[in-house]
């Protein structure tokens, strides 16, 4: 039986990707189908199947979902890498994937960072708990496409994706994005901080805490950048955004505290400079907290992840079928309720696919259209200049 | 001989690593500068600024905190079982370091620790708006304080033990008072073991890591591991060889203390040759 089914999607693969003689291939996957023992024994078929195997697609069709249905579902696992369940929905996507496809998921380090992501894929090589897919900081993707690391593929709703967010080579698509946004503890911070420039009073003092340490973390890169833009910097120069923090430093706004959803929740950190995604969730998961949420109206910034295929990964197939669930319309809205703007986002709300209450979880879409996203050049920049200075101005 | 294979091991090839790989550029060839990197860069000096200091305040401060301690526990005339519970106590509070004591700290003495919430609510005076923090240097160094004081207790009390109570009985019989009994006995006996010591509490001090990093969340104290932490395993930017070339950096000031303590260590020991 499960000869018959492969022997079918080889059939299906064969006809979308080398275009063969469509008569030559009816015939074979006629014969496929009668189960003529004498094709699916012979020697020319078994090669033929292990190079499939071997060879994942290239591109996502349609007409190759049965294919790479079938072929990931043999493999029947997936090796997944530093996602956490509260992370952009993670957890709820993960469980949709299983409950769809019947596909199991072996989870390494929920709390790694882009860097142990790709490190895994080096030094796992060959091994059967390699990582199958990433989800990374975009200098990561591009030094990990060019380190090699990482497999082609597009997937079939590629033509969607915004092109400044995927590479044209395949190596990785940009995935959701967010924007960086204030979140604030109801019960300890009585007027709600709008903007970078409330942050500085003294009524926020011990209060300011950011998602990491911007020497380690993308989104502490983001909470600087977006603090220089409302401090007359610009994406090209991030000083006036450490400037800025060596202020609250010094006036004991800031404190160095990593938020978690721990300090959250016990009110360690009354206010929260984060990912909206993070912070909105936080609003749903710790209720007591009065967890409240908005956009600093003067720096509004959004920096996006990049998902990828390890290239020597255990499970290829899967890993296909992962992205092409994450790119389908299904997949995006599972971001979206996780308060990620997933990459297709405005080519979904033009297709009116998005559910109305979702839309309406989120602040407000005309602060959202202020948005700006920094290029690779700018990020490379940001991040030197701020090695360069964080830890003798601010540390 | 096993545990020569264990040293080298786990000793002397990552040494060697460290010290080749600091005279190695991002694509392999031999080179300075991660080196002068290091001299030319304003945050990186200041980063080995603050951790020598840290170092030296939590080694003579809890040097002589601990001698102090320890010599008040296990002198002469101390019941026993105080001197065994003691040197129990010493062993465990050496040994509590890393997250849980900077967790332990938080707890007490974070924004929302409990004595911090007694303070500004029973006594309505906050620390943290009279300029105190403990997620910085002070914070840092009264967490370190935790481990260094025990652990001079530990090390210190053997040579405490060795001093005799003859030598003061001695002493006094020939008409020296308390502090001549320390100036010229106590002290010169004991100097080179509390050298010693001191040095270990600065390496232990130096190369600390995980405390600090989890009070400060690794943004609140640029101390050279924490940059090296954040060279190897970022989001943002990864730098081994300049990990290494730190790493190197921290090699050659515990050096420096070695070709410092030397010297000194034979002039205090010159009396017992």
């Amino acid at each position: 039986m499960e000869d018959y089914q492969e022997q079918e999607y080889e059939f299906w693969r064969r006809l979308d990707e080398e275009s063969l003689d469509r008569r030559k291939l009816l015939r074979r996957g006629l014969a496929a189908g009668a189960g003529l023992t004498i094709f699916s024994l012979s020697d020319v078929a078994l090669a033929t199947r292990a190079r499939v195997l071997a060879d994942p697609p290239l591109r996502g069709t349609p007409g190759g979902m049965k294919a790479l249905i079938a072929a990931a579902k043999k493999e029947g696992k997936l090796n997944d890498i530093a996602l956490p369940d509260d992370w952009a929905n993670y957890g709820g996507m993960i469980a949709a994937f299983k409950k769809k496809y019947g596909i199991d998921f072996a989870r390494d380090n929920p709390s790694g960072s882009s860097a142990a992501e790709n490190q895994a894929i080096v030094s796992l090589k060959g091994d059967p708990r390699a990582p199958d897919c990433v989800d990374v900081g975009p200098s990561f993707a591009v030094a990990g496409a060019a380190a090699g690391l990482y497999g082609r593929y597009f997937v079939s709703t590629y033509k969607t994706i915004p092109r400044g967010m995927k590479d044209t080579r395949g190596f990785w698509t940009g995935d959701y994005w967010g924007a960086v946004s204030i979140g604030y503890n109801g019960n300890l911070v009585q007027n709600a901080p709008r903007t970078f420039a409330d942050l500085a009073k003294s009524e926020y003092k011990n209060k300011v805490a950011i998602n990491g340490s911007p020497l380690t973390s993308n989104s502490a890169v983001a909470v600087v950048l977006a603090a220089s833009l409302a401090n007359g910097g610009s994406l090209n120069n991030v000083g006036p955004g450490i400037d800025y923090f060596a202020k609250l430093r010094k006036s004991g706004n800031y404190i160095p505290v990593e938020t978690t959803p721990q300090t959250v929740a016990s009110g360690q950190t009354p206010i929260s400079l984060d990912w909206d995604y993070n912070n909105l969730a936080y609003v749903k998961e710790f209720p007591a907290a009065k967890w409240k949420v908005g956009l600093p109206s003067d720096g509004v910034y959004g920096g996006y992840y990049c998902q990828a295929i390890n290239a020597t990964g255990p499970h290829p197939f899967a890993a296909r079928l992962w992205q092409e669930f994450l790119y389908s319309d299904q997949g995006q809205i599972l971001w979206l309720k996780g308060f990620a703007h997933p990459a297709r986002f405005t080519d979904m709300v033009g297709r009116k696919v998005i559910p109305k209450p979702l839309l309406a979880a989120l602040p407000s879409a005309a602060i959202y259209n202020k948005v700006k996203f920094a290029s690779q050049g700018q990020l490379t920049k940001a991040a030197a200049q701020i090695k360069a200075e964080w830890s003798s101005k601010v540390g | 001989m096993p545990f020569f294979a264990y040293t080298l091991v786990f000793l002397f090839l990552p040494a060697a690593t460290v010290m080749v790989g600091a005279f190695q550029g991002a694509t392999g060839g031999y080179t300075f500068d991660n080196v002068t990197e290091i001299a030319q860069t304003a945050s990186l000096r200041h980063a080995y600024k603050e951790s020598i200091e840290i170092s030296l305040v939590t080694a003579l401060l809890g040097g002589l905190l601990g001698f102090l301690i320890a010599y008040a526990a296990i002198r002469d005339g101390t019941p026993n079982w105080i001197r065994s519970a003691f040197a129990t106590f010493s062993g465990v509070a050496a040994n509590f370091g890393g997250i849980p004591l900077a967790f332990a700290f938080i707890a007490t003495l974070g924004t929302i620790g409990i004595v911090t919430q007694f303070l500004a609510n029973q006594l309505h005076w906050n620390p943290y708006f009279h300029g105190f923090t403990i997620f910085g240097k002070t914070g840092v160094e009264l967490a370190y304080l935790y481990f260094q004081i025990p652990l001079m207790i530990l090390v210190i009390a053997p040579a405490i033990d060795g001093l005799r109570q003859e030598w003061s009985e001695a002493s006094s019989n020939l008409g020296a008072n308390r502090l001549q009994f320390w100036r010229h006995i106590g002290l010169p006996v004991l100097f080179p073991s509390l050298l010693g010591a001191m040095i270990l509490l600065f390496g232990n001090a130096f190369a600390a890591y995980a405390t600090a990093y989890s009070l400060t969340s690794g943004t609140g104290l640029p101390l050279v591991p924490i940059l090296i932490g954040a060279d190897l395993s970022g989001n943002v930017y990864t730098n081994p060889h300049e990990g290494q070339a730190l790493a190197f950096g921290m090699f050659v000031v515990l050096a420096a203390m070695m070709l410092f303590y030397i010297p000194l260590q034979r002039r205090a020991t010159r009396w017992s040759r």
